[in-house]
């Protein structure tokens, strides 16, 4: 088997005297897809948030491509290929969508940016995820939707080699799930892994490859989907007794 | 140099003048601790309660704690059309942070230059029968225009914990912060509620202002002194805490004090900002902050 | 704005103010653009930081003390010449904005706000107590001896400002569409997204700070020739810093040109009112104007245009 990505290992993260995270163990092999699952509060996003490094973790420490980034700050772990789309979007208001692309183009994927125009790097990228149309559209004035499809194409911008996309299908119609799974599955052929935090099942267990359920800040489950499906822990989380 | 009486004379004065600082601070507690809102102009409206009880005391002879005690109602309305008119620009839209800061600057100056075009640079002060008079425990002084301040704005600040923990509107206030769609589920007016709250506020600084010009000679500048403690003053009792506020303008007040006693009185305005930084740097919370 | 279109738009400016120093002799009138162009450039300087960032300076009395103050010594010390002691004030302003950001950057905007005013308090303490600059009673400066062609020395003071100013619009102009000016927008938008999206903004708000630092120093380095008495309580001026904070707010944050507009209309303003009207009443003008602009059109004037121009099909 190969190093793992993305290696987290004894994480706790304490805000005052509540424990959101306790002693959590996770792997991310090179361009695998793992689906993160779990109860509301469970601690999905406080884990994505010390992934990313929005949040810095009390205990234990997390490495990438063998790299130990437990103190880095969030944009040196964008430009080593870490990234995050947000749960509620967070456009740059003032700019358009095509500007929005430009920060993370010239910021985070500078160190491994090929040689061409930034502008054309972000039409196409706009091209592939279907935002083409409202490029010169401010950004604030967007659907739900097509603001779920930028705070994506924001996070592709970075050309990550590890994209943690936290609920980007909540409240989105049928047809719109599947185009932003399309989206990922594309970007999975291309060799990026992709952690998927979602409430909405069918998606989680067509996407992944390997599953994690937290509860309560705890590791209750770990295997494929559908040994999570029967497992009576993971039943037990959701449901209660 | 280091004597005992000495000791205890300036922990004495540090303490009254805590006490006061208190009455500077609470307004700002509700406001800033509790609101979020940052009212930078708060101690322009002090000095404006402070040249109040001037005018009024120097016309009628009016007791100056007296005046800032009738004052406060009218500077609670004052303070809730202030909140409406900052609500309807900022708040609505989410501009708070740039815009509202540069608000309160304007109002700050506006405050400040109005006072000096009607009153000048030049320092007034108010006349009362306690204001010279100082009683003496021991080797220990009292001075009675620092005594009045501490014991009005204790019982000032009493009164607002009492409110804050007892009473609907008071709890709403603590609560309107925290979480404000469950208020609203309870059918309360959040807008409402925080226009009650800003007006309190303001109402404090009329009293503040009346015991600040009993204190010492007051000019219009004076308020820019204020704003660093009263910040310093809410952060390190903790965002939220009145408990905390009176505690920490305690310790600023024996802090300034001893600092004056033994450093030289140029040095207390730094006092304020150096503790506001050390606590911003080893516990942000404050003392007994909510988050 | 063409970039052809900008340069070509200095130069005509610049040589304007040329042409106006070989037909104008009345000196009240290079009093008075001296004044605005000051506080166009203190406008520029500050929304670098306010503008670009949204981080709120409250001191800028203090940078622009800080320039005039290094004229003094320095000149009372080595002598200097202008250009130089342009530079030193510059240099001593940059520095301070870096030290400055370096301490408060980390801590949310309204704490970087308070500091600033902490920071204004402590530098005027220390300066009204440094005797050799004069302490609380200030200090006399001699008018320059030489003003190369001009007529007068306020003449050559109002064209150093002149330039100076030029200089500053368009390092201004450079900083917002560059690449740093687009990580400042976003870090402007939403701090949390831009450092998501790799823009280191610890770095980027301390060159913010340095920039606004240095180009306040440079106002203030020739102020001293400018009034040639100098005391902590001109220099330190409240108006100053309310002057930073509204020109920009009035003319618009958002565009590079805002406090350009600002400041020349609010600056105009103030010169009129003064002769007209009142010294005094002219300082409460700036204050009843940037809370009327904020509270009506926090965009500020650029903003009301950009909202007519939408509408038109």
């Amino acid at each position: 088997m190969s190093a793992p990505l993305l290696q987290v290992r004894g994480l706790t993260k304490r805000f005052g005297g509540f424990v959101a995270l306790d002693g959590i163990q996770v792997h991310v092999g090179p361009g695998e897809r793992l689906g993160l699952i779990g109860p509301n509060g469970s601690g999905k996003t406080t884990l994505i948030n010390c992934i990313s490094g929005a949040l810095f973790n009390d205990e234990g420490s997390i490495q990438f491509d063998g790299q130990d980034i437990t103190r880095m700050p969030p944009h040196r772990r964008a430009r080593l290929g870490v990234a995050r789309s947000f749960q509620i979007p967070r456009p740059f208001r003032s700019m358009t969508v095509l500007e929005n692309l430009r920060v993370p183009l010239e910021y985070a994927a500078r160190s491994r940016a090929g040689q061409r125009r930034v502008i054309d790097e972000a039409m196409e990228l706009l091209e592939s995820i279907g935002l083409r149309h409202c490029a010169q559209q401010n950004s604030a004035g967007l659907t739900q939707v097509d603001m779920r499809k930028l705070e994506l194409a924001r996070a592709l911008a970075a050309k990550p080699r590890l994209l943690v996309s936290d609920e980007a299908m909540a409240g989105l119609s049928s047809a719109e799930v599947d185009e932003i799974l399309e989206i990922l599955l594309a970007l999975n052929r291309r060799g990026v892994a992709v952690i998927m935090i979602e409430h909405i099942m069918r998606a989680v267990m067509r996407f992944s490859q390997r599953i994690v359920v937290l509860d309560a800040g705890h590791k209750i489950a770990e295997g494929t989907p559908d040994e999570i499906v029967n497992n009576p822990d993971v039943e037990r989380a959701y449901l209660g007794e | 140099m280091f004597s005992a009486d000495l000791l205890a004379n300036a922990v004495v004065a540090g303490i009254l003048l805590g006490g006061f600082y208190a009455a500077v601070a609470i307004g700002l507690a509700i406001v800033f601790g509790q609101l979020d809102i940052v009212n930078i102009a708060h101690p322009a409206f002090i000095i404006v309660g402070a040249y109040i009880a001037y005018i009024l005391n120097s016309r009628f002879g009016f007791d100056p704690v007296l005046v800032g005690l009738l004052a406060a109602p009218a500077f609670f309305v004052v303070g809730a059309l202030i909140y409406r008119v900052y609500f309807l620009a900022f708040e609505r839209t989410g501009q708070e942070s740039l815009s509202g800061l540069a608000f309160f600057f304007g109002v700050m100056f506006i405050i400040e230059v109005v006072l000096i075009l009607i009153y000048g640079v030049d320092y007034r002060l108010v006349q009362a029968d306690y204001i010279g008079q100082t009683w003496r425990i021991g080797f220990v002084d009292f001075p009675l225009r620092m005594l009045v301040p501490f014991a009005v704005a204790t019982a000032l600040t009493a009164a607002i914990y009492t409110f804050m923990s007892r009473t609907f509107m008071g709890r709403a206030i603590q609560a309107v912060a925290q979480d404000r769609l469950a208020l609203q589920l309870m059918g309360a007016d959040p807008v409402r509620i925080k226009q009650w709250a800003f007006g309190l506020g303001i109402a404090t600084a009329a009293i503040a202002g009346s015991l600040l010009i009993v204190i010492g000679p007051v000019e219009p500048s004076v308020g820019r002194l204020y704003i660093g403690r009263a910040f310093a003053i809410v952060v390190l009792g903790g965002m939220g805490s009145i408990k905390g506020m009176f505690i920490a303008a305690l310790i600023l007040g024996i802090v300034e004090s001893m600092v004056s006693t033994f450093a030289g009185p140029s040095w207390s305005p730094a006092v304020a900002f150096g503790l506001l930084a050390l606590t911003l740097a080893l516990r942000p919370a404050g003392l007994f902050g909510r988050r | 704005m063409k970039s052809a279109a900008f340069w070509g738009a200095l130069v005509a400016i610049f040589a304007s103010g040329l042409a106006l120093t070989a037909v104008l002799e009345n000196e009240y009138y290079y009093n008075a653009l001296y004044l605005i162009l000051q506080a166009t450039l203190m406008a520029v300087a500050w929304n670098v930081l306010g503008g670009f960032t949204g981080y709120v300076n409250f001191g800028s009395a203090a940078f622009f003390a800080l320039g005039a103050y290094t004229t003094v010594a320095l000149n009372k010390a080595l002598g200097l010449p202008l250009p130089l002691l342009i530079l030193a004030g510059g240099a001593v302003g940059g520095l301070v904005g870096f030290g400055l950001g370096y301490l408060t950057l980390r801590l949310k905007g309204v704490y970087f706000a308070i500091a600033t005013l902490a920071m204004a308090i402590v530098i005027e303490t220390f300066i009204s107590n440094w005797s050799y600059v004069g302490g609380a009673r200030g200090s006399y400066m001699l008018t320059p001896e030489k003003h190369l062609w001009f007529d007068s020395y306020i003449q050559m003071l109002f064209m150093v400002m002149l330039l100076l100013t030029l200089v500053a619009v368009a390092i201004s102009r450079m900083l917002s569409s560059s690449r740093l000016g687009r990580g400042l927008a976003a870090i402007r938008d939403d701090e949390v997204a831009a450092e998501s999206a790799g823009v280191p903004t610890l770095r980027l708000k301390l060159v913010s700070t340095t920039v606004m630092g240095a180009m306040m120093g440079v106002a203030g380095a020739p102020f001293p020739y400018f009034v040639t008495f100098v005391d902590p309580v001109s220099a330190f001026n409240l108006f100053i810093a309310v002057n930073a904070i509204a020109m920009p707010m009035i003319g618009g944050t958002g565009h590079w040109i805002g406090p350009v507009i600002g400041a020349l209309l609010v600056g105009t303003t103030q010169e009129i009112v003064k002769v007209t009207v009142s010294s005094e009443l002219n300082v409460l003008i700036v204050g009843v104007m940037l809370v009327v602009f904020i509270t009506l059109a926090p965009q500020g004037i650029i903003g009301l245009l950009q909202k007519r121009w939408k509408r038109k099909p």
